[in-house]
């Protein structure tokens, strides 16, 4: 099955995927790799106001190589998302509907996963080409000091990814 | 002697960073279009068509094929009768790693302190540079940037001597499966085996530099590539970790003597953003 999603994520959009379905996002999806995933963790133990709104929102793992002249971003793969299971059953909880990465999650996110109705969704690693020519604009919009780890927002179309995990638990790199 | 100025080298090295990750190794290609057609995963096939589709862009558009460009590894074989003029060799060849990361817009992933501040060095600098001397007067550079997804993978065992060969195809077997789809799947597993600690994960990664259409020069550590990279793929990791046939494109293996008592097994992961140029100066 294939499925044309736009964002913020609607629980219809999320229950009707299944694993091995391809998935193409368009709206706005959020960058965020380890450092940025502790500072946004970090803000939200602590009660204060995040960068962008977790409410439906998609985060890509992705740290995009420099925009050359007149593209709107380098190459922009997925990175390995067991880096960030610990920082994503606390996004899931606060409203993140769908994380795009690489790469199996742990047995905690799978379960934040289920319970928050959410869904993990894997793109192809190293096709990192593919992936920038659906990238339409993009913004950092917090901490730039990271580099290519800064949160940016992207305005994408059609970004191609599968459903990895679902919202009812059935996981692809289990089956 | 045979004088080389060490700018020669900052230029080169800037070159062979860009070139090795726009332009895939020709060999990947091949290994990947030999193995879709033996996928019967529909799912598989797809992914594989994607990386072939990927790598052209790459090259047309000259973007890196993967947004981890990598820590450049940078492996000199310097001739005895070189002698370098105009500057301090380990300073030109950082210095061509830095040209090379800011004129090909390459993601600059290098932090200058792994363990308590992690401050990106915003040049790619430090390159891991390995020094080699052998006879004559040339020298061969080959600039190999690896990315982490695959180098966190990689793992080394101090076996026992008793564990003998199938000691090293269970510990080999047990690193790929634990990767599972993490190292970007299909990937070349270079093993090293024997000398140290070190020096098998040294052999390991110079391994991974072996051509993808060659075998080990000893037939019987070629049949062992031969079984692992079977082996391998029956684990049904497939590309991505998705499922299928394709795991593994190659094994390639280098050994080298060793103490009595030992039997160092190491297994460097390469995803298949194969990057490695080589020229001779």
């Amino acid at each position: 099955m294939e499925h044309y999603l736009t964002t913020p994520l609607q629980n219809e959009d999320i229950q009707k995927l299944q694993i091995g379905d391809k998935v193409f996002i368009s709206g706005k999806v959020y960058t965020a790799r380890d450092a940025a995933h502790k500072k946004l963790v970090e803000l939200l133990e602590t009660g204060q106001n995040l960068p962008f709104q977790l409410q439906g929102a998609v985060i890509y793992y992705v740290g995009p190589a420099p925009a050359p002249p007149g593209k709107p971003i380098g190459s922009a793969g997925p990175t390995s998302s067991y880096r960030m299971d610990p920082f994503a059953p606390a996004l899931l909880q606060a409203g993140v509907k769908a994380m795009i990465g690489k790469g199996p999650r742990s047995s905690k996110v799978i379960s934040a996963i289920t319970s928050t109705n959410s869904v993990y969704l894997a793109a192809i690693g190293g096709a990192a080409v593919v992936m920038a020519q659906a990238v339409k604009s993009s913004k950092v919009i917090a901490y730039p000091e990271l580099g290519p780890e800064a949160i940016r927002e992207l305005e994408v179309e059609n970004l191609p990814c599968y459903v990895a995990i679902s919202s009812d638990g059935q996981n692809i790199y289990e089956r | 002697m045979r004088t080389i100025d060490v700018n020669i080298l900052t230029q080169k090295v800037a070159e062979l960073c860009q070139n090795s990750n726009f332009y895939i190794d020709p060999l990947v290609i091949e290994k990947i279009k030999y193995f879709r057609n033996q996928e019967t995963s529909q799912l598989a096939k797809n992914i594989l068509d994607t990386l072939l589709q990927n790598y052209q862009l790459a090259a047309e558009q000259k973007m890196p094929i993967c947004q981890d460009t990598g820590i450049a590894n940078i492996f000199l074989e310097v001739g005895s009768q070189v002698q370098f003029t105009n500057g301090d060799v380990n300073q030109a060849i950082q210095a061509g790693v830095e040209q090379g990361y800011k004129l090909g817009y390459l993601r600059k992933s290098v932090v200058s302190d792994p363990l308590f501040q992690r401050k990106n060095t915003q040049t790619n600098t430090p390159a891991l540079i390995y020094w080699e001397t052998v006879p004559g007067d040339k020298i061969k550079l080959t600039v190999a940037p690896k990315g982490a997804g695959s180098e966190n993978m990689s793992r080394i065992a101090m076996l026992k001597p008793a564990d003998g060969k199938q000691g090293v195809v269970d510990f080999v077997l047990a690193a790929v499966q634990k990767a599972g789809g993490n190292p970007c799947p299909p990937i070349i597993v270079g093993i090293g085996i024997g000398g140290s600690f070190d020096k098998a994960a040294l052999l390991a990664k110079k391994a991974l530099l072996q051509p993808l259409d060659s075998s080990n020069a000893d037939s019987r550590y070629a049949a062992l590539e031969t079984e692992l990279l079977q082996k391998i793929n029956d684990l049904q990791i497939g590309p991505q970790g998705l499922g299928g046939k394709t795991t593994a494109l190659k094994v390639n293996i280098l050994q080298q003597p060793c103490h009595i008592a030992s039997l160092p097994v190491a297994v460097n992961i390469q995803c298949h953003v194969h990057r490695h140029q080589t020229v001779e100066i």
